[in-house]
């Protein structure tokens, strides 16, 4: 039998649910337009007001927000409320140095427990299991998302948090473990542990896996579910949004699942911005729906992928989308860390008073992802002792990783030997296989 | 059941409502709640033609009600329980109630029926059956409001519309209303469009309910979520005072 955990909306009529989006749309906007300058400018800009927009197509009339909108209103100009009915906040790392700052209210909290609760449904987790949660717990959304979720449908949580490889196979394997959470790829360094340990993953009780925080291949699914002994499934989501639980994967695993009574997708062409008939491949485009600390209105995931209207064989009549398929921005994801090239652009620019020649070379050691940062050699940077060089090379590392919150190597090399490219410069080379 | 879709109203030039747009499920009770003047009551006004709506859908079971005129309204199924009760008042308890089936005596349906269902009205409200030949004028506040629900009741609707049930009434004559309500959602299965100023009670009744702010609706939510929203409870349940700074 198919679990369903919330079965009226997530198996909701299309007519009947378009009404609700249209209704929860127009009080978003009305009270976006109220509340947030930000949105009350650009509305007023293009000559709109929130009566506008009378039906779901109207959508498209809108502008959009962006990650710049959020850094221009950093930390607190895009709620919607007062900072006191505020009970959390979390951010995500923004393209130029300064984070981006989301909000939740009470009830936000609530909302999202329950759309997390939805996908964990869907994957398979009930009130039986035991979940080990190995997101790092902190600003980032995921651990606590999934948090949430298990605890709203009863099962029991080990917050675990990330790394320390060796004891979270031990907790696995003494507490029982039946979900793991975790990115893909730590769920591949786990795999390898094991090996190394001697550990048959069918001694474990593993059943169902709820990976996330980065893209990942139906190449790399097969050798997760088959060195896990596991069912892996994908869901998406993204700070600005909510979190985790924008959409999740069912167990026939053809597609994740927008919640579409909380949030409404749309594809657009990132060049033009025209939005595109159902099933091309665009960029994602997310408007909430029930968010009242922090409503987005046509924000810009910089996602790409396509959507199913199709009804699926589970039930649910929520729209499908496809695993992300790349960005459209220049924004990479290393360990589950969201990385624009620009953030170490400017570190770069702070070191050396000047613009140098870098390349970023991303490649997957075994399963962690690896930065390498080379730098082409200039007169400023030049140093005869190797001492020097040495401490230069680490203040530069140090600052970067303080910056991005994860590890790089940099390296210098000759001079000339990046390539220069008219316009956009290929500044990143990425080597890994998702 | 009921889907409303951008229905705009005006008293002459003053723009009431703007783009409303709403729904109700069979057996749902819904609240609309807000500040005076938010235009609840139009809201409710247009629903029964009582001030036609001048653009937008409203169907009800299917089909589109928006151009009929009241009486072709409360032929297909919805009964207005207006503010302020507005009984008759020189005609007695009973008369009244039997005006409420008025639209049926002519009918196929037999007078039985009436009779019937006038039966369940005294059985819902023992106080109009004991004073059921007393003119209504000269009954309290609390069973004029008991004997104008049961007027609307008499019409057999399958959608009711209450407008401020509560007004000027004792706190324990509110719970007896507010207690045939949830009878009538739960045994009759009627459902329910509330407007209500006394917005705890209301939520605490409802299923659902909408925030209206002139004219607009800024919320629409599950009742316990929009009672545990800063907004309403500063609004309406009379906690959490804005700072002179914020008003």
């Amino acid at each position: 039998m198919e679990h369903i955990w919330d079965q009226t909306y997530e198996c909701m009529e299309r007519e009947e649910l378009e009404q609700l989006q249209l209704e929860r749309l127009q009080a978003t906007l009305n009270r976006a337009y109220k509340n947030v300058d930000c949105y009350r400018n650009k509305f007023t800009g293009m000559g709109i007001v929130p009566e506008d927009v009378q039906s779901l197509s109207d959508l498209s009339k809108l502008p959009f927000t962006t990650k710049e909108d959020l850094r221009l209103n950093y930390p607190y100009g895009m709620f919607a409320v007062p900072l006191r009915e505020v009970v959390r906040i979390h951010s995500s790392s923004g393209t130029t140095g300064k984070p981006t700052v989301v909000g939740y209210t009470k009830n936000d909290l609530k909302t999202w427990s329950n759309l997390v609760a939805r996908f964990m449904t869907a994957a398979g987790v009930t009130h039986d299991d035991v979940v080990q949660i190995a997101f790092g717990y902190g600003l980032f959304t995921g651990a606590f998302g999934l948090h949430y979720g298990s605890e709203t449908i009863g099962a029991t949580v080990i917050p675990m948090s990330a790394g320390n490889t060796e004891k979270q196979i031990m907790i696995m394997q003494d507490y029982k473990t039946t979900a793991l959470v975790c990115t893909p790829s730590y769920a591949i360094t786990l795999a390898d542990k094991m090996d190394k340990m001697g550990i048959d993953p069918k001694s474990l009780s593993l059943k169902v896996g709820l990976f996330g925080g980065e893209p990942w291949s139906e190449a790399m699914r097969r050798e997760i579910e088959s060195r896990l002994c596991l069912s892996a499934t994908d869901n998406y989501g993204l700070s600005e949004i909510i979190g985790p639980g924008v959409a999740g994967e069912c167990r026939h695993k053809c597609g994740m699942h927008i919640f579409e009574d909380a949030f409404i997708p749309e594809i657009i062409d990132p060049e033009t911005c025209r939005p595109l008939p159902p099933g091309s491949v665009g960029e994602l485009v997310l408007t909430t729906l029930t968010k009242e600390a922090f409503p987005m209105i046509r924000y810009r995931t910089r996602d790409m992928t396509s959507l199913d209207y199709a009804k699926c064989v589970c039930g649910r009549t929520m729209v499908r989308m496809k695993k992300t398929m790349g960005r459209s921005d220049d924004m990479l994801i290393i360990k589950g860390v969201n990385v624009f090239p620009s953030q170490i652009e400017e570190v770069l620019f702070a070191v050396e008073g000047c613009e140098p020649h870098y390349q970023l070379v991303v490649d997957r050691n075994g399963s962690m992802d690896v930065l390498e940062v080379r730098i082409e050699v200039t007169e400023n940077i030049f140093f005869d002792e190797m001492k020097r060089q040495k401490a230069f090379l680490e203040t530069v590392e140090k600052r970067i990783e303080s910056v991005l919150g994860v590890g790089v190597t940099v390296k210098l090399v000759e001079p000339n030997s990046i390539p220069r490219q008219e316009g956009k410069a290929s500044r990143v080379i990425d080597k890994r296989r998702i | 059941m009921l889907t409303i879709k951008n229905i705009n109203s005006y008293y002459g030039k003053v723009h009431a409502l703007k783009n409303v747009s709403l729904h109700l499920k069979q057996g749902e009770i819904v609240t609309l709640i807000g500040a005076n003047g938010a235009g609840k009551t139009t809201l409710l006004n247009s629903l029964s033609a009582v001030i036609p709506p001048g653009s937008g859908d409203i169907v009800f079971e299917g089909s589109s009600i928006r151009n009929l005129p009241p009486d072709r309204i409360v032929k297909h199924g919805i009964s207005q329980v207006p503010e302020g009760r507005q009984v008759f008042n020189p005609l007695s308890v009973a008369d009244n109630l039997e005006l409420g089936a008025y639209l049926r005596y002519r009918s196929r349906e037999g007078k039985g029926e009436i009779a019937k269902d006038l039966d369940t009205v005294y059985a819902l409200f023992p106080r109009l059956l004991e004073r059921r030949k007393q003119l209504a004028g000269t009954l309290s506040g609390g069973e004029q409001q008991m004997l104008a629900i049961g007027r609307a009741l008499m019409a057999k609707p399958r959608l009711l519309l209450l407008d401020e049930p509560s007004m000027g009434l004792a706190p324990l004559v509110v719970q007896e209303i507010f207690r045939v309500l949830e009878t009538l959602r739960n045994e009759k299965k009627t459902t329910i469009l509330l407007v209500e100023q006394n917005a705890k009670a209301a939520l605490r009744l409802a299923d659902r309910g909408y925030v209206l702010e002139t004219g607009k609706v800024i919320l629409e939510g599950l009742s316990s979520e929009l009672l545990e929203n800063k907004e309403v409870q500063r609004a309406y349940l009379g906690k959490e005072k804005k700072e002179v700074w914020e008003r």
